[in-house]
């Protein structure tokens, strides 16, 4: 056995490694809790499939290639230019392949992250929370009763008092505003997210939720999303934030509606 | 002047007139203007980069699975990032930082441009040196002061920077938010130079691409590897001086009170911050501006070379030679269309990713170009399976693998999920790092013989590639199952998230590091064998020993100071006039008009 039947084997056999657990699912994404998050899945799974197949092509003629065409004395290789219908054919399958996926993906997109640019909004009732990163943790705010978030002054901020993003107290909108190191949300109603950061760049990001985006200072990020399954999700910071990145996480709860109220009570009290 | 022979193959030449060789070791070789003296210091940079850039991976991963571990030597080297050889976690930031930048600038964009290119591309194309050989020689130390700047940041105060390699504003910009403080500024400054010396670098390869190629070597008869070398020169040329631009602002908002990255009314632990209007994500723009075709700056040498080698040693013309050079254009010009792909969770306008999302699937197109035409250029040979073929066969498959999961990233909807998690560390590693690195090793096997007179070892030389090939495989490919969990990137440890507790995520860290142990100690046996052929390899007095097509192979091993001793070959044919039918031999150099080398009649051998 030459040289090059074992290049075609050990190809073969890694690229087979390679795809066994992505199709066993062996090392998998936590289920997903929203509409949303199971439509990106099902994006995800569309592209593994193209890839998949592309991935197990290529390497499969690969190792053929090398296995088969091994040198013989005495024989010529082929005198071969190339050939351009075999081209085209490749590459625009490929292409409308690719840019199939990403025209698909678009719709799902455009509800995530475009929240600004829709213009009329027929559902007003949703759960609004202000998320502020800062080294190396996540500060919550709730409007509190009259749905009205007070104004806020980092610079008075009071890490030890309670007040880690210097809500104004004085002002009306702001003194029933609640703050909490954990988010806790009603199951099936929608939750817009405020993104801030008081220092450097964080990044929000629950995986099933499937969404995430960076908290930038200076800017006001939003995300949407409805949580349909009762639980505790982690919420781990993915963007690098200084030596306490690898730690930096908070929870997100989805609990019913009751026990939600009841923990808006307790908060509330609180004050 | 000694005269020069010429290869029997060379069919007629132009006389010009000669360069005398420099005299004293410091002109011939430190402060050298000849372009193979120069390609060589740029590979043994590289090389240096590459061993440390790897002990800095081997601690990254170290760490990783034995956070609590003492490693006594660090204790003694790094008292403070790794107090009683404990690794802090800034400490484990700085080392990944540090292993990022080394590996992407010193390694990636210094030997397969800088090194090889400078050597062989003048070669190649019949001419005596570079088109600026001072030029060349101001590039190469501007890229040595460079280096020297990054590694000082090792041994200042508050050490190495932690920003990780695309330095991210405010982290990188405000000294309060991270511990390391002049390390920062030094990073900075080696970025400059760098950028300063790629620039001269990439003016010198286009000029020389443009103006000093042999009579009847028309661009359509380059050799693929030139093809890659012009590219990569025009994309450093239109890439770095914006990363230069960047790097300058952003060291003025550190030190000078600028606010270009920083906004206003930041608040680092409780203390007020002193910026007012600068964004953040300007500097992104700016740095994947830059950092996108830089991957590509990375690969397209590597590229050629693989299309190169692929021909010679099947023995085979490339297969659809004009499809790749519009391939490798097409590369070059998209390549700066994309570099919002980046940024889809960045918080920039959700509408460009549209645009960014589309034109990334469209550069799929000219990589599935390439894919396809390797493959077709080995169906049908009579391959040679010798070590710098076998790199190169490795390079393709290395290259499909991490092209392939650049088509989950490009997707915004999908790269909501995997975006700094280990899917993107797989990724990039596969396709930029390690797949360059297979094109560096083919480099070095294929052209050792030409640079130094001697063979490198043939056995070692195969064994370190099946070691490698598998090696890399088993520490890159289960990155992708950590991002499937999702394993967020830059984590000094895992311990702070449950839900990698309960998983496998330990295990398979475990092997991840195993294999990056195995896979770093394999990568002495390239080295012994590098150094050791040097000195003591069995000598190649032959001219042509791989039956090769191209012109550095029509004159002595090694070259003479000035190449072709005043007198240029004419070229007469492509690069890879392989087993043309009816021909005698199976191979017909490129400065060889004599048809009966190639035509049934008798003489040709
Ligand atoms: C010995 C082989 C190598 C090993 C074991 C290795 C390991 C790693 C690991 C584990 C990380 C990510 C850690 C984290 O995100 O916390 C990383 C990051 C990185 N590596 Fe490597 N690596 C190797 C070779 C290379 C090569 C050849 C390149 C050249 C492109 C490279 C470029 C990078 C870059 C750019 C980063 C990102 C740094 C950052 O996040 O700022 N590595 N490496
Ligand atoms: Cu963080
Ligand atoms: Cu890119």
């Amino acid at each position: 056995m030459g040289t090059g039947f074992w290049a075609g084997i050990v190809i073969w056999l890694i690229s087979l490694a390679m795809a066994i657990p992505f199709i066993t699912q062996w090392w998998w994404m936590p289920d997903p809790i929203t509409a949303l998050g199971r439509e990106i899945d099902r994006a995800f799974m569309w592209t593994l499939i193209g890839t998949g197949v592309i991935f197990i092509l290529a390497q499969a003629t690969l190792g053929y290639a090398a296995w088969k065409f091994g040198r013989r004395s005495g024989a010529r290789a082929r005198d071969m230019h190339g050939n351009n219908k075999l081209e085209l054919i490749w590459t625009s399958a490929a292409l409308v392949i690719f840019v199939a996926l990403t025209l698909a993906g678009f719709s799902v997109w455009a509800e995530v992250r475009f929240i600004e640019q829709r213009a009329a909004d027929p559902t007003p009732d949703r759960l609004v929370v202000e998320v502020t990163g800062q080294q190396f943790v996540w500060n919550m705010r709730y409007a509190g009763e009259d749905n009205k978030f007070g104004p806020v002054d980092f610079l008075q901020a009071d890490d030890a008092g309670g007040n880690p993003v210097g809500v104004d107290r004085g002002h009306p909108d702001g003194a029933d505003d609640i703050m909490v190191p954990e988010m806790r949300v009603p199951v099936n109603k929608e939750v817009e997210l405020i993104l801030k950061s008081k220092d450097v760049l964080h990044n929000f990001f629950v995986p099933e939720l499937r969404i995430k985006l960076d908290t930038v200072p200076g800017l006001v990020g939003k995300l949407r999303f409805t949580p349909d399954t009762v639980g505790k999700y982690e919420i781990v910071c993915s963007e690098l934030c200084g030596l306490g990145h690898y730690k930096m996480r908070s929870f997100l709860h989805v609990v019913s509606a009751e026990d939600y109220d009841a923990w808006l009570q307790e908060q509330a009290e609180f004050l | 002047m000694t005269e020069v022979e010429l290869s029997p193959e060379v069919s007629e030449y132009t006389e010009v007139h000669r360069h005398p060789e420099p005299k004293g070791f410091i002109a011939k070789w430190i402060f050298s203007v000849d372009h193979k003296v120069i390609g060589i210091q740029y590979l043994l940079l590289a090389l240096v980069a590459a061993f440390v850039g790897m002990g800095l991976s081997l601690l990254v991963r170290l760490r990783l699975v034995w956070p609590e571990r003492s490693f006594g030597i660090l204790g003694d080297l790094f008292p403070v990032g790794a107090p009683d050889g404990v690794m802090t976690p800034e400490f484990y930031l700085a080392m990944l930082t540090m292993h990022g930048t080394i590996m992407v600038f010193m390694v990636l964009t210094t030997a397969p441009q800088g090194g090889f290119g400078n050597y062989f591309l003048p070669i190649q194309i019949g001419a005596a040196d570079m088109a600026f050989p001072r030029l060349n020689m101001l590039s190469f130390w501007t890229t040595f002061v460079s280096f020297s700047f990054l590694i000082a940041a090792f041994f200042v105060e508050g050490g190495a920077p932690m920003a990780g390699w695309t330095g991210y504003p405010p982290l990188s910009a405000v000294p309060e938010a991270a511990v390391q403080g002049i390390g920062q500024d030094l990073w900075v400054v080696s970025i400059a130079f760098f950028c300063i010396a790629s620039l001269l670098a990439a003016l010198n390869f286009i000029v020389t691409t443009l103006d000093l190629r042999a009579k009847g070597l028309t661009m359509m008869r380059l050799p693929l590897t030139v093809w890659t070398w012009f590219v990569t020169a025009i994309l450093g040329l239109l890439a770095f001086g914006v990363l230069l631009a960047a790097g300058v602002l952003l060291l003025m908002d550190r030190n000078m009170g600028t606010s270009f990255f920083v906004p206003g009314g930041l608040v680092v632990s409780d203390k007020a911050i002193d910026h007012s209007g600068g964004s953040p994500i300007l500097w992104q723009h700016l740095f994947w501006f830059f950092g996108h075709p830089e991957v590509y700056i990375a690969i397209l040498p590597g590229m050629g070379v693989t299309s190169h080698l692929l021909a010679t040693f099947a023995r085979k013309q490339v297969y659809g030679y004009k499809a790749m050079v519009y391939a490798i254009a097409a590369i070059g010009i998209l390549g700066f269309v994309v570099w919002g792909h980046h940024m889809f969770v960045s918080g920039m306008s959700p509408y460009s990713a549209f645009v960014f999302s589309v034109l990334t699937m469209c550069i799929g197109v000219p990589s599935a170009i390439k894919t396809f035409n390797w493959i077709g250029t080995l169906w049908g040979g009579q391959i040679r399976f010798t070590s710098p073929m076998l790199y190169s066969i490795g390079f393709v498959s290395l290259f499909v693998s991490g092209g392939l999961s650049g088509i989950f990233l490009g997707q915004p909807t999908i790269d909501l999920y995997f975006h700094d998690t280990y899917f993107v560390v797989a990724h990039f590693h596969l396709i930029m790092g390690v797949a360059a690195i297979f094109g560096m090793f083919a480099g070095v096997a294929f052209w050792f013989p030409k640079m130094f007179g001697r063979w490198m070892d043939e056995g070692l030389g195969k064994i370190h590639f099946w070691c490698t090939f598998i090696g890399v495989y088993a520490i890159f490919g289960p990155m992708h199952y950590l991002g499937m969990l999702p394993h967020p990137r830059r984590y000094a440890e895992f311990t702070g998230v449950d839900y990698l507790q309960t998983g496998s995520a330990g295990e398979l860290h475990y092997f991840i590091t195993i294999a990056a142990m195995f896979t770093i100690t394999a990568q002495f046996l390239f080295l012994f064998n590098f150094v050791k052929s040097i000195f003591a390899g069995k000598p190649c007095t032959e001219a042509n020993p791989w039956e090769a097509t191209t012109l550095e192979w029509a004159i002595p091993s090694p070259p003479p100071h000035d190449n072709f001793g005043g007198k240029v070959p004419h070229i007469y044919r492509g690069s890879y006039d392989f087993s043309l039918p009816g021909a005698k031999r199976d191979f017909a150099m490129q400065c060889n008009k004599d048809e009966a080398v190639y035509g049934s009649a008798a003489g040709g051998d």
